[in-house]
């Protein structure tokens, strides 16, 4: 019998739907994890094989202490480390914190904030260690995991779009709902990966994949204040669940009254 | 762990209790013989939802409060939206609130399945995960992944995506879909129907620890129909309020363990909500094939077993696969997708019932939307007092069994509530401290 790869699956700060995304290959679920060994993924099985893993899947961003010392050992017994999702690779909605005092928001949730232990930033895992491969999305197309794996046994580098939901909604046939309706969309700026799912349904973009490879950020925010979007409103939008990664950072603030 | 450590005093340490969604651990000591302790920990990192809603626009929470669980999106979408909602006095049209409920059955029918076939089922079997039962048994796990799969299907059709759903909008949803996108669901949802009344045959023939806990219920209720978007909220021992009104009879106490909040009743001891609250308090409401099919499967009309929750949720799989089907068949596209919420300077709350458990969220917004303040209540925050309670219940039954045997048991207990850990703040470590 061959070696079958193992792999291994992590969690962070996140909600899970990145790593349920491979729970949810309902048809490919049982042809993948018999084409690689699972050796840790504690949401699928109690069974925890140790390391070294020849690929580890990284889900969520580094928050806590604790958190920034176990990403650490993960690199340490991984062979290829691959973010997936929003959270790992540009630090989630829970980034929105660097933009505030986290010392108040822990007062406004928590009664006792002396129990809590967490880091003034929500930061991408590449903030910490090597990162192999990205996949983006809040959550990531499950499809992309797929094609990850695939690769990997394979050899080669996965095929993953780097250009902007524009070309991939021109693909989907749909209606442009910046031009034709003024309804304002980052469609221009995000990644594909999604399917352009959002002016499938006549809505704006609203950048869950974050920033495509080449973006021209402030070009589309003057269209944005064009169909009259205020600058509350356009800091808004490059901030929500990919608020960390570079180009949408830099446009919020642009707009942060 | 060698049978002589089973002593008057224990201590069992389980690194990694898996398949609940999230991080925690549960640490039980016994003393004496006696238990001592049961504490349920989160140590989930802390993501701050509540404050960073605050300052952002009123349409906003749909997408933002989707973001804490992957599992249960549509549950934090719909109450989101009902607690706006019910803050600018808006009141949606009867067929968002239809659609709303088929793209709710969809999250049921994936959450359920996965929960029974990939997360609860293959500890039945002694198994450690559904890779293993589909080596003892193929065809179970084939049939939970076909119904998981028409549940997530369903929801992509509805809201655009299975997780963190897209076309889900306040006021209603951002384009309604066409006759022909839903009717394509007949035919499966009837095939899913049927497998899910095989779902109740085959758990029901699971052996289960004779444990039954003596729960206070609290569930929605509605007078037409079994709630899942809408009603108001009842509990086993006289309960009857608004969304409101139980945000204001409930405290969330913050101990040292844990980065979930402990939800209480004033004055009350603890309750428990997800599918055995909604059976019991709601159980009449069912279709009458599905309440056949759980007297079939030995239900009386109230559950106490919390290991016989699966047997519930299997029913309730089969209750959403036909509600489902119901309102495929009766579905009409309609325009406007969604009626305006024009912000009001005001506090509203909403609850709907997650997949787990009942989730209410209150917000209070500023004239012009701006949300001044946001509470979540997510179901596991809630249930995490009687989740203790269980595993003092099995720990007490069960100091006569090995280490091995009672920690098993003990993780079946926390899993038996298809705990969101994520959710209530989230990896479960489990020690047993006899020691």
């Amino acid at each position: 019998m061959t070696m079958r790869p193992t792999l291994a699956v992590w969690k962070f700060a996140s909600c899970d739907g990145c790593q349920l995304g491979i729970l949810d290959l309902e048809d490919e679920l049982l042809a993948l994890v018999g084409a690689v060994q699972v050796a840790s993924f504690t949401e699928m099985t109690s069974a925890v094989i140790d390391g070294p893993y020849d690929v580890s899947l990284v889900e969520g961003s580094i928050t806590t202490p604790d958190d920034a010392d176990r990403i650490l050992a993960v690199r340490e017994a991984s062979g290829l480390l691959v973010t997936i999702g929003a959270c790992a690779t540009a630090g989630g909605i829970q980034a929105l914190r660097n933009y505030a005092d986290v010392g108040e928001y822990t007062s406004t949730v928590y009664a006792h904030p002396e129990y809590i232990s967490t880091l003034a930033e929500s930061s991408p895992i590449s903030s910490y260690v090597k990162v192999d491969f990205e996949l983006r999305g809040c959550p990531i197309n499950r499809y992309q995991i797929v094609e990850v794996v695939t690769a990997l046994l394979a050899g080669r580098r996965p095929v993953i779009p780097g250009y902007s939901v524009c070309e991939e909604c021109k693909m989907a046939g749909n209606l442009c709902v910046l031009v034709a309706h003024g309804t304002p969309c980052l469609g221009p700026v995000t990644r594909a990966g999604c399917g352009a799912l959002c002016p499938a349904v006549n809505r704006g973009c609203y950048g869950c994949f974050g920033p495509a490879d080449t973006t021209n950020t402030a070009s589309l925010a003057r269209r944005l204040t064009g169909l009259g979007t205020s600058e509350r409103g356009i800091s808004r939008l490059f901030r929500t669940f990919n608020s960390a990664a570079t180009e949408f950072s830099k446009e919020s603030l642009e707009h942060d009254a | 762990m060698t049978p002589s450590a089973q002593g008057t005093n224990r201590a069992i340490d389980v690194h990694g209790l898996a398949r609940v969604e999230g991080e925690g651990s549960l640490h039980v000591a016994v003393r004496d013989g006696v238990l001592e302790r049961v504490e349920l920990e989160i140590f989930e990192p802390p993501r701050f939802f509540e404050a960073f809603l605050v300052g952002r626009g009123h349409e906003e929470p749909p997408d933002i409060t989707a973001r804490i669980c992957g599992i249960c999106p549509v549950a934090y979408q719909m109450s989101a939206c009902a607690a706006i909602e019910d803050a600018c006095g808006v009141e949606v049209p009867a067929e968002v609130g239809k659609l709303r409920r088929l793209l709710y059955c969809g999250e049921w029918i994936q959450s359920h399945a996965l929960h029974i076939y990939l997360l609860h089922a293959p500890d039945f079997f002694g198994c450690r995960d559904a890779v293993e039962l589909a080596g003892l048994n193929p065809a179970a796990v084939e049939r939970g992944l076909r119904i998981k799969k028409v549940g997530n299907h369903l929801m992509e059709a509805v809201g655009g995506r299975a997780i963190h759903p897209v076309n889900v909008r306040i006021g209603g949803f951002y384009r309604a879909p066409s006759r022909e996108e839903i009717a394509a669901f007949i035919e499966p949802l009837k095939k899913a129907r049927e497998e899910s009344l095989e779902t109740i045959s085959f758990v029901a023939g699971f052996d289960f620890p004779d444990i039954e806990a003596d729960y206070r219920f609290v569930a929605l209720s509605h007078p037409d129909y079994y709630a899942i978007e809408a009603g108001r909220i009842v509990s086993s021992d006289g309960i009857d309020a608004t969304p409101m009104e139980f945000a204001a009879i409930s405290v969330e106490e913050h101990v040292q363990r844990s980065s979930a909040l402990h939800a209480r009743l004033r004055g009350r001891d603890p309750y428990l909500t997800g599918p055995l609250a909604r059976y019991a308090l709601n159980q009449a409401k069912l279709p009458q094939t599905a309440r056949d099919a759980a007297a079939e499967a030995g239900l009386g009309p109230v559950c106490r077993n919390p290991f016989k929750s699966v047997i519930v949720r299997a029913v309730e799989l089969y209750f959403a696969c036909d509600e489902a089907l119901r309102l495929a068949e009766e579905y009409e596209p309609f325009e406007p997708a969604a009626v305006p919420v024009p912000p009001a300077a005001r506090a509203g709350a909403g609850a709907t019932e997650a997949p787990r458990g009942m989730l209410l969220q209150r917000y209070e917004l500023a004239a012009d939307g701006t949300i001044k303040s946001a509470r979540i209540m997510p179901p596991t925050s809630q249930n995490q007092l009687s989740i203790e309670s269980d595993v003092r219940q099995v720990v007490e039954a069960g100091l006569d069994l090995s280490d091995a045997e009672l920690t098993a048991r003990c993780e079946l207990a926390v899993r038996n509530h298809d705990p969101c850990i994520s959710c209530a703040a989230h990896f479960l470590d489990v020690s047993i401290d006899r020691s």
